[in-house]
């Protein structure tokens, strides 16, 4: 009896063991299946950053589109992959205190022009004709290659537009706009051509949620600062410049952004929180009903960055040596050894290095590669300025006495501008 | 005299009424169909019918086998039904819309004398080397010879051979079901020389929904009428390394044959390169056991992004771009290894980026520091550079090894790096993504024009869009017949027609127009003509009912 009854008991341990590890095999197979559905399945990424106003008053939106450009550069997007476009030259601007420089925080702590910035379409290139081409492929064949984007169906694409907008349009250069149809239909042209995977779509002006509204064309994901009738303001003026230097949304999202690394496993719920109605006086809106997946699957570095997938080579072909010539190829690098001189290498300036990490770190500037640069240096700088650009940047605080920090409640609403 | 000038106010006020109805009828019987026509979208006529008729397309890819039987491979009577033709057909099982079947016609004959002649000299090899005339076999075609059993021309255990032109060898049985189970074998052999399952689904991995995730693996260059091939040199350092490298004797030596053999596959254009202090991006670590420097797996998808903006890949042409990176590390951080995922160290000390390039580290034999003089002559072994660069070059095109059947041997590799059936294979992939891609690019025209109202479509358009749909039919016929190589190029005709019709400059859809906008810009035209008009007609009609009205009450 007992026997028997061990042997009952034991056999049905054994069946619930088999059972459990059936189960757990089995939901990890569809855990990973799971987790394959969710990952992105894109192989390269692109960006189309657009600042569509002129004029010095509006420094704010070049100084947007700037930012963003320099966060997306950062997580490894390269300039071939970028479209940045921008209505009006601040850098060089003659009312620009501070050339070569487009600051993004007062006390002009973050400097996001840069050593390499890449404008592909710069001032009156800068229309909506030029940008709906862009986005839909249907540019004439002079084109030149770092003015096309030319994704495919594997290509995560980025873009933001900044600027002054309303109910349903932005304003393009203060003579045009673009409505969201025409937008609208501009997606669903490259969706039908397969010229992207997914599309995650960032508008900083105000009303912006109006031009996400149309949307109709699969795997789309959009952010807007402001809802229809909110106006999107800008952040904190610097008496210095003379300007207002960002706009709310944009500079909390650059905020967020700093803290983004290539590896970082930050998601899209996280950046939907990004400046709540206390910071930003607008309440930024989403819409994701257009996009397949769940958001808090989606990482920011989908978007942002740009991460390839490498493998392994393992292979060689067998080739075989042409022993002959190289002997004799040999021989002629021997005698042109001996008729030239010894090289010797001049004292070199140093050549700029790749911003990884925090912002906030010296940056070495060889002032030969930037053209801007030298030419802003020679038109408008004075030898103090020249002096302290050459010199390594102390980026903790500047030393402008003038400007008081004020936090936003102090602010009153008539020192802030709209993007309206 | 008020009867006259009552008759005269009647005659005008019929001559004002006669008129107002010719402006009225002016207005809308030639105004409104003028108007409605100088205003709408001018859209050359298209072939939708036969658009959406490419749709339910049906690829047959044929392949024509010729079998050759010697003199003992089958039993005498299977002989004397020779010569006759067999043909084998079988889907491809792909969730794609279109479907693919793909047929082998195997043309069975007697061998001829000499061909018995070569089958009995000493090895396979000497045997191939008669055989096989490249010039004499189309494009995708194959030839295949039936030994007999026992002969000695191939190894002992070994039942068939794939020779590196067109031709292959298979041991024959003295069977009753001889030609059945030849018959199987052969097509084992012809599968693996041109056309199987996964080669398909690679090139089609683009359009197949479901794989997009598994397809990392295969993910060869898109279909392209030609490709830029660049090779740089990459020197951090240098102050203490001067690197030499004979890259155009390399590339005459070795790369220009193998693109020579590829040259149907596209047109190549091949440049180099040197970069002074171009770094990686990501600092190696150091490995005090072997006292060397390692780049660890999952760092690796990070070192290509700093270094790509320096290479000027935009600048080089519309084509895509293939780059070969040689990277000699700096002193202070060499020997410089690649390590894989399990921590060991790969022993090409090479990776690749599929649709990018390869990068190879080349690390400086130690013993040339031994003099103390800085730079130290570095002279780099162009052979061994190229063998990796050359094998990165076969991945990234998706010449992969094929998946031959049991007992097979495998001819040893040209001189050129590329057998002549890979080449076919790839051709037949090419074909099909190309007539995939056109297809898709035509239908989604199609279907844009349905939904955006407002694009033009000019003729040159139009004929570009007829190109392409006798194109793509004329490339389905040539594949349905074997004939590989004008298939391949009806296909490519047919992309680029497609892509230069739907990328055509001239389509930009018009810039839209709200409903108000319309009516703010029609209003001020129309308004002030159609008012008269419309009050004068409503008179007109009053005063008809009135007349009717009348002479029931007098009467």
């Amino acid at each position: 009896m007992a026997a028997t009854y061990v042997l009952k008991h034991s056999a049905t341990t054994l069946a619930a063991f088999l059972f459990l590890s059936f189960v757990s095999s089995a939901a990890s197979h569809i855990e990973d299946q799971a987790e394959q559905f969710f990952r992105s399945g894109h192989t390269n990424n692109w960006a189309v950053l657009v600042c569509t106003s002129r004029f010095w008053f509006n420094y704010r939106h070049v100084a947007n589109t700037l930012s963003v450009y320099r966060s997306v550069k950062r997580l490894g997007i390269p300039d071939s992959h970028i479209v940045l476009m921008l209505a009006d030259d601040m850098a060089c601007n003659p009312r620009n205190p501070k050339p070569a420089t487009v600051f993004s925080h007062k006390n002009m702590e973050l400097n996001v022009y840069g050593d390499d910035v890449e404008v592909d379409y710069r001032s009156y290139e800068v229309t909506v004709e030029n940008f709906l081409r862009v986005l839909t492929g249907r540019i004439p064949p002079s084109t030149p290659r770092s003015k096309r984007l030319l994704s495919d169906d594997r290509s995560n694409i980025l873009i933001y537009m900044t600027g002054h907008g309303g109910n349903g349009f932005l304003k393009f250069q203060d003579s045009e706009e673009i409505t969201n149809i025409e937008l609208a239909d501009a997606f669903e042209q490259m969706w039908q051509k397969r010229r992207y995977n997914e599309l995650l779509f960032i508008i900083d002006t105000c009303q912006g949620a109006s031009m996400y509204e149309r949307f109709y064309s699969p795997n789309i994901m959009a952010l807007a600062s402001s809802q229809v009738g909110e106006d999107s303001l800008s952040h904190q003026p610097d008496p210095a410049i003379g300007v207002h230097l960002m706009d709310r949304y944009t500079f909390y999202v650059l905020e967020f952004l700093e803290e983004i690394n290539p590896a970082s496993q930050t998601n899209m719920n996280d950046l939907f929180q990004v400046c709540p109605k206390s910071l930003c006086v607008s309440t930024p809106g989403h819409r994701t009903d257009l996009f397949k997946r769940d958001p808090k699957n989606v990482l920011i570095t989908d978007f942002f960055g740009s991460v390839r997938k490498v493998e392994i080579t393992t292979e060689t072909m067998s080739l075989q040596q042409d022993s002959e010539i190289m002997e004799s190829s040999y021989k002629e690098d021997q005698m042109d050894e001996e008729l030239m001189e010894p090289l010797k290498y001049a004292e070199q300036l140093p050549v700029a290095q790749i911003i990884h990490q925090s912002s906030i770190i010296a940056v070495e500037v060889c002032s030969w590669e930037t053209t801007a640069r030298a030419v802003c240096f020679s038109l408008w700088s004075s030898p103090g300025h020249r002096q302290s650009e050459w010199e390594m940047h102390d980026w903790q605080g500047g030393q402008d006495s003038r400007s008081l920090p004020r936090s936003p409640s102090q602010l009153a609403m008539s020192d802030l501008r709209d993007d309206c | 005299m008020a009867a006259a000038g009552a008759a005269a106010t009647d005659i005008e006020v019929v001559r004002g009424k006669r008129a107002a109805l010719f402006f009225a009828a002016v207005a809308i019987v030639l105004g409104l169909p003028l108007w409605w026509k100088t205003t709408e979208t001018y859209r050359a006529p298209l072939p939708y019918s036969q658009i959406s008729g490419l749709n339910a397309l049906q690829l047959r890819l044929m392949v024509p086998v010729t079998v050759v039987f010697t003199r003992d491979s089958v039993p005498l009577d299977d002989q004397g039904k020779l010569p006759f033709t067999v043909v084998h057909e079988r889907e491809i099982p792909l969730k794609y819309k279109m479907k693919i079947k793909c047929r082998f016609q195997k043309t069975y004959r007697r061998a001829l004398d000499h061909e018995e002649e070569a089958l009995s000299l000493g090895s396979v090899q000497e045997a191939e080397a008669v055989l096989a005339q490249p010039k004499e076999q189309a494009a995708g075609s194959l030839t295949l010879y039936v030994i007999s059993e026992h002969s000695p021309l191939l190894p002992q255990d070994i039942m068939s051979y794939i020779g590196p032109e067109r031709t292959a060898v298979v041991r024959g049985i003295m069977h009753r079901e001889a030609f059945n189970i030849i018959g199987h074998r052969i097509i084992q052999v012809a599968q693996a020389m041109s056309l199987t399952e996964d080669v398909l689904a690679a090139a089609l991995a683009d359009h197949l929904p479901e794989d997009k995730w598994s397809s990392d693996k295969r993910r060869p260059l898109k279909s392209s009428l030609g490709y830029e091939i660049t090779f740089s040199l990459l020197n951090p350092d240098p102050k203490s390394h001067d690197v030499r490298w004979d890259i155009e004797g390399a590339v005459q030596r070795y790369v220009q044959p193998f693109l020579n053999a590829l040259s149907a596959a596209g047109n190549f254009s091949v440049d180099s390169q040197i970069l002074y202090y171009a770094m990686l991006g990501v600092n190696p670590r150091f490995d005090p056991l072997s006292s060397s420097y390692y780049l660890a797996m999952p760092s690796l998808p990070h070192v290509i992004n700093p270094v790509e903006s320096r290479l000027g890949s935009s600048a080089a042409s519309l084509y895509p771009v293939l780059n070969f990176l040689l990277y000699v590390p700096e002193l202070a951080h060499s020997p410089l290894y690649i390590r894989d995922r399990d921590g060991a160290p790969v022993a090409t000390n090479a990776f690749h980026s599929p649709r990018w390039g390869g990068i190879m580290v080349y690390n400086v034999d130690p013993k040339a520091y031994n003099g103390s003089e800085r730079p130290v002559r570095v002279q780099v072994d162009m052979v061994r550079v190229m063998e990796v660069f050359l094998a990165q070059l076969r991945l990234l095109f998706g010449i992969a090894h094929p998946q031959v059947p049991p007992k097979c041997l495998l001819s040893g590799p040209k001189s050129e790096g590329l057998m002549t059936w890979e080449l076919d294979r790839l051709l037949w992939a090419r074909s099909v993504e190309n007539l995939a891609t056109a297809t898709t690019t035509l239908t989604s025209l199609a279907q844009l024009l349905g939904k955006i109202s407002n694009i033009v479509i000019k003729d040159d358009v139009a004929s570009e869009v007829y190109r392409a749909v006798a194109a793509v039919q004329k490339a389905a016929e040539e594949l349905a017949s074997g004939h590989l190589s004008s298939a391949f190029t009806a296909s490519q005709e047919a992309v680029t027609c497609s892509e230069r019709a739907f990328f055509d400059p001239s389509l930009l859809h018009l810039l839209y127009f709200p409903d108000d906008q319309k009516f703010a810009i029609y209003i001020p035209l129309f308004l002030p003509m159609a008012v008269p008009i419309l009050l004068s007609l409503v008179k007109i009609f009053l005063e008809m009912r009135k007349s009717w009205k009348k002479p029931e009450k007098i009467d």
